[in-house]
């Protein structure tokens, strides 16, 4: 069938097959030729695509929860707005929460996300105890930080390369609330918007909006947004109610003054500062969620995110170029996302490193990938990198380049015969 | 509220099962013929929900195991969700009766037997609810799926004559009509997206439905007016097109 990732960018034929238990899983495994697991489909560019992909969306039931712990035990095409619907009212959260809710467990851990707390809490991998790891010999393999390590951090940001993932054990954490305690405040440009998050690591969640188009005095002009827990209130709120966007709207609707007319009123339409505002914990870590299909909205020829992350010493000069560079060529985003991360742990792939991380979306247009590249030379010659779940494009040199332990990684999957079972569009591109 | 689901390992079923466990606190038995898949399905249940939900064996085309299924059950249950199907292959339809034969008990035979059966306990008690899923594809030959087609129909026209006579008694049936799901059914076909239904989405016009005390739903809506359309074309025509 037809598949994509959530750029719509590229649109492949696609054999599939989805499993619903280990024995049908088995099965799928047993067929000669190489395939990658297929999730929520929530990555941007082709990580999850290939020739033939294996359907992991019926292989989701939680076979274990711990209410002395909070820990949960589920197979890996558990998501996260399922998690939340069944534990939020108890009390349990997830620790690392990304932009949307409807991600699998194994898109989480085979991504290695980050969510606004990253500066405190890291990586996703961070609240996994243990994992179970089908290899391509048919051997289940379990692991954890304790047990099988080198194999566990390899997985764990290994963009579905090193096995497949069936089940893991999670570790929730407390809350006492549904809602978040926002405060949200106005920076008139990046070194200002950069002075507030360091001068705030305290709170637990930090992100910024950030206006990828102004440019000169006004240049990363953003919204800064903070938030807590609240210390108490409801645990259920009644849900979102969802706006879709049923189809796809013409390109036009994203040329650039439209987008600078969003940035504008997105800019303008909120005051200086909210202070200690609740907001149900959904709006705050989802608001897009609430639009459906939002990526319909770039048209048919989809688009697609350039998720950067520059180390902190360079990322004013790093980010500035970028920005500069951005708005100048008119290739115009939607959304700018901004955010200063916390140090990078030892997984062999996580894409976090202490320093900004910057996200903006383009629409695929045809100018737009040698445009890309420029900005690839800017983010190698800052020594940063990209993120591989956003990523459909990038050149083998820079991947290379930019995760310096590509080739334990590519070892590993030598040793394992991963090269012959696993593979995606994303790791022939980049030649894992 | 004890909710019955005949065939509960379908997509669509565990989906209302999710449904019903969430929006009534329903207690749940499952009963299809995958009994480790759905004893890890009433597992799952029982910690999103915490409701009671069990597995239990059963199977459509065993007829004569049928009383002794319903009778053992206890409690007896509240609503009775029909969701047991088979697509089958309609070219091996055509070639061998086995698969014809198949089809047929399956969406149909083996509907009307143990439905019988509860119909039976549901007018003496005059209490109790059914929605049986259907299809669209019983609502016109096509010569793609008509052996399907053709029990569905049938199943469609059983469950408004089951209606017809279980209505003085208070019982209700809703027909389910769904258009293409995304399900394990049709993950072969390539469906065009924007008619294609996630089971979700099906569980929740299933529950507005049943709620608002309807006899029969599309499932997307659409499907209300593009079967309102198929229906219109005059066979004079339609036996000419390639559907
Ligand atoms: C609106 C939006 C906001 C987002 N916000 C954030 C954010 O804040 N932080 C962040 O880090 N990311 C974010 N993302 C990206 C998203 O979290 C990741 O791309 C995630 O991996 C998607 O999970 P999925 O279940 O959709 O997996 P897919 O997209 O289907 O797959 C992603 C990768 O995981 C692998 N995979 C999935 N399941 C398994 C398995 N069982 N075994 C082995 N490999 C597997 C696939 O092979 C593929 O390589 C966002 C995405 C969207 C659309
Ligand atoms: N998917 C669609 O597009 C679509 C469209 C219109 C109508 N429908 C109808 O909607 C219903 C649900 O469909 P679905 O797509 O959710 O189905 P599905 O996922 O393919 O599941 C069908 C289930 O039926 C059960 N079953 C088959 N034969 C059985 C038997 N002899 N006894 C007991 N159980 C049996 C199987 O259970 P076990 O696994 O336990 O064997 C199977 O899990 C079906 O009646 C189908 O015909 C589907």
């Amino acid at each position: 069938m037809k598949l994509s990732g959530w750029g719509r960018y590229p649109v492949i034929d696609s054999q599939t097959q989805s499993f619903a238990s280990l024995a049908e899983l088995h099965r799928c495994l047993a067929v000669a030729g190489d395939l990658i697991v297929h999730a929520m489909g929530r990555s941007y560019g082709d990580s999850a695509l290939h020739d033939r992909v294996l359907l992991s969306r019926r292989f989701n039931k939680i076979l274990d929860f711990e209410p002395q712990t909070g820990t949960v035990t589920c197979e890996a095409g558990v998501t996260l707005a399922d998690l939340l619907e069944a534990f939020l009212p108890r009390g349990w959260l997830l620790p690392v929460i990304p932009g949307t809710k409807f991600i699998s467990v194994g898109g989480a851990i085979a991504s290695d996300i980050h969510g606004k707390n990253h500066h405190r809490e890291g990586c996703f991998s961070e609240c996994l105890q243990a994992l179970d790891l089908l290899l391509p010999n048919g051997e289940m393999k379990r692991m954890s930080r304790k047990e099988n390590r080198h194999l566990f951090q390899a997985t764990c940001g290994g963009m579905g390369l090193t096995g497949i993932i069936t089940t893991a054990a999670l570790r929730l954490r407390p809350i006492r609330s549904a809602c978040i305690r926002e405060t949200r405040q106005r920076c008139a440009n990046l070194q200002e918007v950069f002075q507030l998050f360091e001068a705030n690591p305290e709170p637990t969640y930090s992100v910024a909006w950030i206006d990828c188009l102004s440019s000169g005095e006004r240049l990363g002009r953003s919204i800064l947004m903070l938030g807590e827990h609240a210390e108490s209130g409801p645990l259920r709120l009644p849900p979102p109610r969802s706006l879709g966007i049923p189809l796809e709207l013409p390109s036009f609707v994203l040329n650039k003054h439209s987008v600078a007319l969003f940035n504008h009123l997105y800019y303008h339409g909120k005051p200086d500062l909210v202070a200690g505002r609740l907001t149900p914990l959904e709006d705050f870590f989802f608001p897009l969620d609430r639009i459906g299909h939002w990526n319909r909205m770039y048209g048919r020829r989809g688009f697609t995110q350039y998720q950067l992350v520059l180390p902190q010493e360079s990322s004013l000069a790093g980010i500035t170029e970028i920005l500069q560079r951005t708005s100048a060529s008119g290739l115009g985003s939607f959304l700018g996302v901004l955010k200063l991360f916390g140090p990078a742990n030892d997984n062999l792939l996580s894409f976090p490193m202490r320093g900004y991380t910057l996200a903006i979306d383009f629409k695929i247009e045809k100018r737009l990938f040698p445009f890309l590249e420029e900005l690839d030379r800017v983010v190698l010659d800052h020594g940063g990198r990209l993120y591989l779940t956003k990523d459909v494009r990038m050149s083998r040199e820079t991947f290379c380049q930019s995760y310096p332990r590509w080739e334990e990684f590519a070892a590993l999957r030598e040793r394992l015969g991963l090269q012959e079972k696993f593979n995606s569009r994303q790791s022939r591109r980049l030649g894992v | 509220m004890h909710v019955l689901i005949l065939g509960a390992n379908s997509d669509m079923a565990q989906a209302l099962a999710r449904k019903f466990a969430q929006a009534e606190r329903a207690h749940l038995t499952l009963a299809s013929r995958d009994l480790e898949l759905l004893a890890k399905q009433a597992r799952d249940l029982e910690i999103r929900f915490q409701i009671k939900a069990r597995p239990l064996y059963f199977d459509a085309t065993d007829f004569p195991s049928h009383a002794g299924f319903y009778h053992s059950l206890a409690p007896k249950p509240d609503l009775v969700i029909l969701a047991f199907g088979y697509l089958g292959d309609q070219k091996r339809a055509q070639e061998d009766f086995g698969e014809a034969r198949r089809i047929i008990s399956i969406n149909f035979t083996g509907a009307v037997s143990i439905l019988e059966i509860i119909a039976q306990d549901f007018e003496v008690r005059g209490h109790g609810g059914i929605i049986g899923i259907s299809s669209v594809a019983g609502e016109r030959g096509r010569q793609s799926n008509y052996i399907y087609g053709a029990a569905k129909g049938a199943l469609s026209l059983y469950l408004g004559g089951l209606r017809n006579r279980l209505h003085p008694r208070g019982v209700r049936v809703l027909t389910v009509l769904p258009g293409f799901v995304a399900t394990k059914m049709t993950e072969h076909l390539d469906l065009p997206e924007k008619l294609l239904a996630t089971p979700a989405e099906v569980a929740e016009d299933v529950y507005r439905a049943y709620t608002r005390g309807k006899e029969k739903v599309y499932t997307k809506g659409l499907w209300k007016w593009i079967m309102w359309i198929i229906k219109a074309i005059p066979e004079k025509l339609f036996k000419r097109l390639k559907l």
